[in-house]
């Protein structure tokens, strides 16, 4: 309660909450709300590049379809792109960093030099030369970004358990005989938590901008998806012109991820009260 | 002091080894068939053969390792598909002007992302404390290639301020100089026109880049400068009537700062990442718009060297920034 | 016509607004200090010591506020003074400031001798080089060994003791009439405390000053101060001549202070009971919840001194008309 209480004090992690929620409808109703659903695919010549009106508030694009249709349904893909990515790194960055920061000796060490190497790798080049190696599409994209992302959650979930271990609560369940793997995750991972629920919805908000960027250099998604960085890409053309064709996904991306931004921000200041930058 | 930097560039050793390991593991065993992905995608058999023995792809994988390594330490990394040269020379040409863009970036980012941290910081709680926090997160949030396009359409496209890609204009000649970072040349050889002309080019590609890196700093200041207003010898030096404007911009800051001089380090590999983005899209002929358009065309030879330049850099700047720190702060000096 | 004191402070009360209200950390404070004369003030950690220190030198944070009352040094009252001229004439200038923990109040990334001439470029406009070789004379005389490499050196890189001189040193800077020593020894060990005290002593009567200082140790005080108040939660209760004031104890804090004072007697008295809370402390009386010999008009007594011998005062009700 007094959580929900601090929350509601915090301007601006209201605001990112909002925000978040707004677009999570949005990514499940989209087929409902947009007004062309069927946008997504069919293109219509007669009304190519219209600026924005009442019937396109967001005008049309190049194939005629309504952007603001393409901005709703786009909705969808890049937050299912980020929760997969998010998901696939923790699945495989928190039993990692659990290892390496309960266990001592060479196993730890091996686990973070690893991960020290893999943090050191510029991520965006990585990931761009893996989607080329794999062959361009959303799925390789997706496996690049995870191969890039995961070692942040080792690192945090490493400093975490690290501190955790040091602390009395873990010697006296040594004493009592508890197995490390119930020690790790009926009693460390609980107390990990909270940074790994602040880092994900970051990740989450960051994944949305590093995909939408392999996107636009055309490693992402492929044409005729509703994709907000694909969309940026394809209105270079008709620029400046048809202002409205880069403009409009492009504030989709900006506000989605200040969205997942504020809200993680948001939730440090509450639950990591080390960490708070007020301080 | 020679023994910290001694020690510290020791430690980078095994991350660079370990990124040759993962670079190598990556062009052997990430595409089916390597041979064929260097031949391109129009190959013949009979030449992915001929390059399967040339690279040594039929040897055994620890003698391709040694072969690699060896490669490596000769700079030797091949021809590049792309402009059929060899990419240690391309790389050479290339890289003052993404180094010139990185560090005006770099520049931008310190001399606003400071400043405004100590100014939100001075205001906590107030408004103007909550506004550069709205405003830094958005900085990050923004999509660097997005508002590239954004500055095009409206600063050079809409309102033909400043030109719209590029590093210099057409009809300039100017033959270069010796530090290969145009406005410095220019200023050494004192052409002022070539100077301005670069400047202008210099401006939208550099702000775009920097956008990311101003918020991070400023917030990191702001957490650095509360952090220290809260101890004792601040107090003190209030009790000894400092001047208030010395007390912060110079007695607080240069205490706050450590912690930024960290995330200006962290920002550098950043940057380099964001210039991939912002070289391409303003034409600036430097490392990152050679880079994409080597992925484009699947120049792999080009991706490896890039991919190990950056390491380079960022285990580099990771030194610089621990030698910085040891220099704000002598505690940190004297443990080395 | 007599000279001002050098420090009269006069009913002085200080609120601060925190999360859970508004909270008096200082309520009715009053004492005097005379020129050339050393002033202790004792009480508990938490009595509201450093406020008061902070009020005095016109530093308190944003949050606190004085309600009532005056600060007069040198006959000028420093509440009416702007924060600029505090600054430029009064901060670090004809008050020095010795503070409580010298490694914790110098700023570590800055040379010792960066920070001290700091205070002297700014009061006193003369030359760098005037303002060296000034300091370079009062390291030499507060005994600071080697004082031209001093200035040089980092915070860290000197004992706790040459510390605690270095800033004795900066406090005499600029020429004060009154230091305000902020439990300058509570930090070092015992030999060194009692070096740092004769120091102190010495320079009082060498420079012509006068000197508030603030401490929780009576032992300290016996040794070293002319006069003493002893502040019981945010509250003055009493102040005298400290030989008198240690003899004829006329207040039931001081008495019940003495007595868990261990070389005053031989088991460890404790006082019954807690400090109140300044968020919810009655109006009058603070001690009077713990006090042995309270009377039930004990909290609602606004408080006011009474006298309780010569140059000897005391703010409670057991004196009231029965003093001179």
């Amino acid at each position: 309660m007094l959580i929900l209480k601090k929350f509601a004090q915090d301007k601006s992690a209201v605001i990112g909450f909002a925000i978040v929620v707004a677009v999570v409808f949005i990514a499940v109703f989209g087929p409902w709300l947009a007004p062309y659903p069927q946008d997504a695919t069919m293109s219509h010549l007669t009304r190519r590049l219209r600026p924005p009106s009442w019937a396109f508030p967001f005008g049309t694009d190049n194939l005629g379809r309504d952007i603001l249709s393409r901005v709703i349904l786009g909705a969808r893909g890049a937050l299912k792109v980020s929760l997969l990515v998010v998901g696939a790194s923790m699945a495989i960055g928190v039993p990692l960093g659990l290892a390496a920061g309960y266990s001592r000796g060479w196993l730890s060490e091996a686990i973070m030099r690893v991960t020290d190497v893999f943090l050191a790798l510029p991520q965006l080049i990585l990931a761009l030369a893996l989607a080329q190696l794999m062959g361009p599409s959303l799925e390789s994209a997706m496996i690049a970004l995870v191969a890039t992302y995961w070692p942040f959650f080792t690192r945090i979930v490493y400093a975490e358990t690290r501190r955790l271990r040091a602390s009395l609560f873990v010697d006296a369940l040594e004493g009592l005989g508890a197995s490390p793997t119930r020690i790790v995750f009926l009693h460390i991972l609980p107390n990990a938590a909270s940074p790994i629920i602040v880092r994900a919805t970051i990740g989450l908000g960051f994944t949305i901008l590093v995909a939408a960027t392999l996107g636009f250099l055309g490693m992402g998604a492929t044409p005729p998806d509703p994709d907000w960085g694909l969309a940026i890409s394809q209105s270079r053309t008709f620029l400046p012109g048809a202002w409205w064709y880069a403009t409009f996904p492009g504030l989709a991306i900006l506000v989605t991820v200040l969205g997942f931004n504020l809200l993680g921000d948001g939730l440090r200041d509450i639950m990591d009260p080390r960490l708070r930058r007020s301080r | 002091m020679l023994r910290f930097i001694a020690r510290r560039t020791l430690l980078a050793v095994p991350s660079l080894l370990g990124l040759l390991i993962i670079t190598f593991v990556m062009i052997r065993l990430v595409p089916a068939d390597p041979a064929a992905a260097l031949a391109g995608d129009n190959a013949t058999p009979e030449q992915v053969a001929q390059i399967r023995a040339q690279y040594g792809l039929d040897q055994p994988l620890p003698v391709q390792f040694l072969k690699y390594l060896s490669d490596v330490a000769r700079f030797d990394f091949g021809d590049s598909v792309y402009s059929s040269r060899p990419v240690a020379i391309d790389i050479v040409q290339r890289l003052p002007a993404t180094l010139e863009l990185t560090f005006a970036a770099l520049f931008l980012a310190t001399a606003l992302g400071i400043p405004l941290g100590v100014v939100a910081a001075l205001n906590h709680n107030r408004w103007p404390d909550f506004v550069l926090r709205i405003v830094s997160i958005g900085g990050v949030a923004l999509a660097t290639f997005w508002i590239a396009i954004m500055f095009q359409l409206l600063f050079a496209m809409k309102l033909d301020w400043l030109p719209l890609r590029g590093r210099s204009s057409v009809g300039i000649s100017f033959a270069g100089g010796p530090t290969g970072f145009l406005m410095l040349d220019a200023l050494l050889k004192g052409r002022l026109d070539v100077f301005w002309d670069a400047f202008r080019h210099l401006v939208l590609p550099a702000l775009t880049l920097s956008l990311g890196g101003i918020a991070t700093i400023t917030r990191f200041t702001r957490a650095g400068v509360l952090d220290t207003m809260q101890k004792d010898f601040v107090t003190y030096e209030r009790a000894v009537g400092y001047p208030h404007r010395r007390l912060v911009w110079v007695y607080v800051l240069r205490n706050s700062v450590v912690a930024s001089v960290t995330q200006i380090g962290l920002l550098f590999g950043s940057l380099i990442a964001g210039a991939v983005v912002v070289e391409s899209i303003f034409d600036w002929p430097g490392l990152g718009s050679y880079t994409v358009n080597a992925i484009l065309t699947a120049d792999f030879k080009v991706m490896l060297a890039v991919t190990l330049l950056v390491g380079v850099i960022y285990a580099a700047v990771n030194i610089l920034t621990d030698i910085v720190h040891g220099l704000i702060d002598p505690r940190l000096r004297d443990q080395a | 016509m007599t000279a001002p004191p050098v420090l009269d402070v006069a009913d002085l009360r200080v609120s601060i607004r925190g999360d859970e209200g508004i909270a008096k950390i200082l309520d009715h404070i009053s004492f005097r200090l005379e020129r050339g004369r050393i002033l202790g003030i004792v009480g508990e950690s938490g009595c509201g010591k450093s406020t008061l220190i902070k009020s005095v030198l016109g530093i308190l944070s944003s949050g606190a506020r004085i309600e009532r009352g005056e600060i007069r040094f040198e006959g000028e009252n420093l509440l009416a003074m702007g924060d600029k001229r505090l600054n430029r004439e009064i901060r670090g200038s004809r008050i020095g400031f010795i503070p409580q923990d010298p490694y914790l109040a110098l700023n570590p990334v800055f040379t010792v001798g960066a920070q001290l001439l700091e205070i002297m470029r700014w009061h006193a406009p003369k030359s760098v080089r005037n303002h060296r070789e000034h300091l370079i004379a009062l390291l030499r005389r507060v005994q600071l060994p080697d004082p031209e490499a001093a200035l040089d050196r980092y915070p860290h890189q000197f004992s706790g003791g040459q510390r605690q001189r270095l800033v004795i040193a900066g406090a005499l800077a600029c020429a004060p009439t009154l230091i305000v020593a902020d439990e300058p020894t509570t930090a070092l060990d015992v030999t060194t405390q009692g070096q740092i005290l004769v120091l102190l002593r010495e320079l009082v009567e060498e420079f012509g000053l006068s000197m508030l200082f603030v401490t929780h140790d009576l032992g300290v005080v016996a040794e070293l101060c002319d006069d003493l108040c002893v502040i019981y939660a945010g509250q003055s209760v009493e102040t005298g001549p400290t030989v008198q004031v240690l003899r004829e104890p006329a207040h039931p804090y001081t008495r019940a202070l003495l007595a868990c004072h261990p070389d005053r007697s031989e088991h460890f008295t404790g006082i019954p009971g807690l400090v109140p809370s300044p968020l919810k402390a009655p109006p009058g009386c603070r001690f009077a919840p713990r006090c042995t010999s309270a009377r039930p008009a004990c909290p609602e007594r606004p408080p006011h001194y009474v006298a309780a011998g010569q140059g000897h005062a005391v703010d409670c009700i057991l004196h009231e008309g029965s003093g001179a």
